[in-house]
């Protein structure tokens, strides 16, 4: 089992979360998150221009079984990608054990079914 | 930077010579009517008397939720209760020095060498003045008056406004304590006074011929070089390094407020004529076109110098108006009213986003950039485009009176140093007994917090 962990724009979420619903991945998290990068929002207030000095992104987690790690790193590389500046990253860590708290299912049983 | 200041002197040039092209037809106004022959006497009239205290309602509207509102976006969300409390509790404790003896201070009348400096206490506690007496104050209508009451009730709600504007300048650094006691003695020893000189029956700048219809001078420049003054003496606030600007929370806010703010000054320029009559009329149109000239030249310059029209640019650009216009709003017709709103927005947005950055004080929320400049502009503004025909008795240096522009400049000069040296001189007061600027944590865990043990925006459900 593998963790994916993403930071990506704002603007790309809902074709990052279509992708990897087409890839069967429909259990995940996100969170809105403010971060800081070579990235700048520009804003203005009162005729002066300035950056702000965090940007938004949303960061998103799930958990996968090793036969479909590829498929969902490829889905979000494709969903994510704008070629500008500022477009994210993505994080992998091995994941030790998962227990689904309903059944007591451990390891991939406990992801959830096979297609 | 050199493309802006370009634009800045092209749109004034363009202003000043698209302007007097199209010399507007002047229909307002036409015949005021003609003095009595015998004066007869005073009475209250039911008309002018019920215009008065919708009018007075207005202008209370304007400090909460108008100011409030416009200055609570404009801070950061830690500190929107802050401003929100000092709006309000001004209301309250401005008013109530009211009866007790600002209204006889600023109105009455004392006898001696200080009678055209500061009124006596005769009116304390409004002593004296019954629900029958006509108000002594009146401008065009001499005859049909309005209440003694309701004259000070109107008062009364100006100079709440007036410290509530200053709150602007030291928005996010001051503690609670501090700012009331400052507001207090602020009110007595500079407001009270200023509004004599000008405003009553004996005021020495009165009867030198200074011409504020609505506060330009009283509210406007007074509070704008006071919130200078504490906005240096303060110091600025504590932003990360490189930070100068710091984003409004809510712009929803700014926008009600600036639209509060608008629709209240209906209410303070209409009704400073103190009757329901043609000059109010007047005043009502001026000020609304005034408003409309200012909210879009700022627009303007926004979209020229920054590539886009700001929100937050159009609500400041209809108080600049709004202020410039308050002054004259009983002088000059509907061409001087295009021109002082389209002029104004040009000199605040040139204070704020230029001149500001480079001396480097923090006036958190513009308030000298808005009111202190837009009222300088407005009185400048009265001495050249007043005209006889809104009131046949004043006219400025563009109608043949250029004596007019100098009397101006005086009340404006006057007023500058007098609020700006008492000011000063409160503030080092204050900050020696009471401790004035919040400290690092408090200003940094945010002035709602540590000031009134609350937050404004909950996160838990």
């Amino acid at each position: 089992m593998k963790k994916i962990e993403a930071i990506v724009r704002k603007s790309r979420f809902e074709e990052v979360r279509e992708a990897l619903h087409a890839a069967d991945i429909d259990f995940l998290s996100w969170w809105e998150v403010k971060g800081q990068g070579t990235a700048k929002q520009g804003l203005i207030f009162r005729g002066i221009a300035y950056d702000v000095n965090s940007v938004a992104r949303i960061f998103i987690s799930f958990v996968v079984r090793d036969i479909n790690f590829e498929k969902s790193i490829n889905a979000i590389l494709k969903s994510a990608y704008t070629g500008e500046s500022g477009d994210g990253r993505i994080f992998v860590t091995q994941i030790e054990q998962s227990i689904r708290i309903r059944t007591g299912d451990k390891g991939d049983e406990s992801l959830y079914d096979l297609k | 930077m050199k493309n802006k200041y370009f634009i800045y002197i092209s749109f004034l040039i363009g202003c000043f010579i698209v302007l007097p092209l199209s010399s507007f037809a002047q229909t307002v106004a036409t015949a005021l009517p003609a003095a009595a022959a015998i004066a007869p006497v005073p009475f209250i009239s039911a008309g002018n008397t019920a215009w008065m205290i919708v009018a007075t309602a207005l202008v209370m509207l304007m400090t909460i939720p108008g100011l409030a509102l416009f200055y609570g976006g404009l801070v950061r969300n830690k500190n929107i209760l802050n401003v929100l409390m000092q709006c309000f509790i001004l209301l309250a404790v401005i008013s109530l020095e009211w009866v007790v003896f600002g209204y006889s201070n600023a109105f009455g009348s004392s006898s001696g060498f200080l009678a055209p400096y500061i009124g006596g206490f005769d009116w304390a506690f409004l002593k004296g003045i019954r629900v029958t007496d006509v108000s002594p104050y009146y401008i065009s209508q001499a005859t049909e008056r309005i209440p003694h009451i309701v004259f000070v009730m109107f008062q009364c709600m100006f100079a709440v406004i007036t410290p509530a504007l200053i709150i602007g300048a030291f928005a996010e650094r001051m503690k609670f304590r501090g700012f009331l006691i400052f507001s207090l003695l602020w009110a007595i020893l500079v407001y009270n006074p200023i509004a004599h000189w000008v405003w009553s029956a004996d005021g020495w700048l009165n009867k030198l011929g200074a011409l504020d219809f609505a506060g330009g001078t009283v509210v406007h420049i007074n509070a704008g070089i006071a919130a200078l003054v504490t906005a240096i003496m303060l110091g600025k606030r504590k932003l990360p390094k490189g930070q100068h600007i710091t984003p409004p929370h809510n712009i929803p806010f700014v926008v009600i407020g600036a639209a509060l703010l608008w629709f209240g000054w209906f209410g303070f320029n209409a009704g400073s004529g103190l009757a329901a009559d043609g000059l109010a009329a007047n005043a009502f149109l001026v000020t609304h076109i005034a408003a409309a000239a200012a909210a879009l030249s700022w627009v303007l310059l926004d979209w020229f110098s920054n590539r886009k029209p700001t929100v937050v640019g159009i609500s400041t650009g209809a108080v600049a108006g709004l202020v410039a216009i308050t002054p004259a709003a009983g002088f000059v017709d509907v061409s001087g009213a295009i021109i002082i709103g389209l002029l104004v927005s040009v000199m605040c947005f040139f204070m704020v986003s230029v001149v500001k950055r480079k001396l480097g004080y923090d006036d958190s929320l513009d308030a000298f950039g808005v009111h202190g400049i837009g009222g300088i502009w407005g009185a400048i503004a009265t001495g050249l485009f007043a005209t006889p025909m809104i009131q046949s008795a004043y006219s400025g240096a563009f109608y043949g009176n250029p004596k007019q522009l100098g009397i101006q400049l005086i009340a404006i000069l006057v007023t500058l140093i007098y609020s700006g040296v008492l000011t000063a001189l409160i503030f080092k007061i204050v900050e020696k007994t009471l401790g004035i600027r919040a400290t690092d944590e408090e200003e940094i865990l945010g002035l709602d917090l540590t000031q009134h043990d609350e937050i404004a925006y909950n996160e838990a459900d």
